[in-house]
């Protein structure tokens, strides 16, 4: 079974992405902050990152920069979930090494389709 | 709604597009023909019949046509079809086309161009091999509204992330405002839309070399899928591609096509001589 780590600092958020990764198969794990998704993937880096921009404690893009340095780093599949809808964050989070990108509000077609373009279900 | 009245709704919309309306149908019947009421300032459907039975009045009869035929649609839908399009169809007619340099595509009842656009992504993606080509890619929707919509290029938030890798939001699309998002004026340049009835009107009229019609003969009775196909035929080439979506089949419906194997929802003519056929 893939594993998914899920990172918002909205536990309305998390609960609902959860609900729509668990039925695409998914054994998912949860963090409120970047620095709690960093202790996560320290202890075992996840297949898929489901990951929000603005969080207090360390914000989406501090962790993706600092989980790529990890070593196996590079393997996760992640992909940004956020409000920040302009073109300059998107490619900032490409340039960062995200693979995908969602603007909230997202629905399960959304977070299937983007998965299905990644080879991951 | 009375059955009368849904009777009267559902054999006009299909004597107008050939889309079948069943019983169950009739809260999407409902919900969808209660904004043109309003639009024409009746105030029921069951006034609404009564105007209908007393004059024919066209404006209404379209739009009420207009408001059941609009389907939704999305970018790269169902990914295999245009993987099948860059990885097979296209090196096929670069050979087969080397003298004329021309490739004409239909996408038949292109909704609001998203079918369309991706087919033209696929084609600048493939940019070099196309040097010096000439590709057509036409759309065509009984929807005037949809017409209108997919020559605009304009798509919501939602709609840019179905279906659409975020590099090609990126590289295609320019961002007009905060959750609308237009095709840029080099895709959309590549594409022309039309109105076009699949019933009676094959004014876009081919040769095609690709002609996709997907996810509509669904919707359709069995005589109406048979003349359809009968004229999808009649305007391609005798070496072109029909693609059919993924419900969808000739099979007991047309003998103008044949199935290709291996290649789920890829149909040529009957006189086809591509080597993959079963």
């Amino acid at each position: 079974m893939k594993t998914c780590l899920i990172v918002d600092d909205s536990r309305v958020i998390r609960k609902v992405a959860r609900q729509i990764l668990e039925a695409l198969g998914f054994a998912c794990d949860e963090a409120e902050n970047g620095q709690a998704a960093l202790d996560v993937s320290k202890a075992k880096l996840p297949d898929f990152v489901l990951l929000d921009w603005n969080m207090p404690v360390m914000n989406g893009l501090e962790y993706l920069n600092a989980m790529r340095k990890m070593p196996g780093g590079s393997k996760p599949v992640v992909v940004f979930c956020t409000t920040e809808n302009d073109i300059n964050h998107i490619q900032e989070a490409l340039g960062s090494g995200a693979n995908e990108y969602i603007m909230k509000p997202f629905d399960a077609d959304i977070i299937r389709g983007k998965l299905e373009q990644l080879g991951l279900i | 709604m009375k059955s009368e009245d849904f009777e009267l709704f559902s054999t006009l919309v299909k004597q107008r597009s050939g889309l079948i309306l069943t019983a169950d149908k009739a809260y999407l019947l409902e919900s969808r023909l209660f904004p043109v009421a309003r639009k024409h300032n009746i105030k029921s459907l069951e006034d609404m019949a009564q105007v209908l039975r007393a004059r024919r009045e066209e404006t209404l009869m379209f739009d009420i046509t207009e408001a059941m035929t609009t389907n939704e649609s999305f970018f790269f839908r169902d990914q295999k079809p245009f993987t099948l399009f860059q990885k097979t169809l296209l090196p096929k007619l670069l050979a087969a086309r080397v003298d004329k340099k021309q490739i004409r595509i239909w996408s038949a009842a292109a909704s609001s161009g998203q079918e369309a656009y991706s087919l033209a992504m696929v084609c600048v993606e493939e940019a070099v091999k196309l040097q010096d080509w000439r590709v057509e890619i036409i759309g065509t929707d009984i929807s005037r509204e949809m017409v209108n919509r997919a020559k605009s290029g304009i798509y919501s938030q939602f709609e840019v992330q179905r279906g659409l890798p975020v590099t090609h939001l990126v590289k295609y699309f320019q961002q007009i405002s905060g959750d609308k998002w237009q095709i840029k004026d080099s895709i959309r340049q590549m594409v022309q839309f039309r109105e076009g009835n699949l019933l009676t009107d094959f004014s876009a009229a081919g040769p095609f070399d690709i002609v996709l019609c997907r996810n509509v003969l669904i919707y359709f009775d069995l005589p109406t899928k048979a003349h359809v196909l009968g004229s999808i035929a009649g305007v391609m080439q005798p070496d072109g591609f029909l693609l059919l979506g993924g419900a969808e089949t000739v099979l007991g419906i047309s003998d103008k096509f044949k199935i290709v194997s291996g290649e789920h929802g890829l149909y040529v003519k009957a006189e086809s001589s591509y080597e993959a056929v079963a």
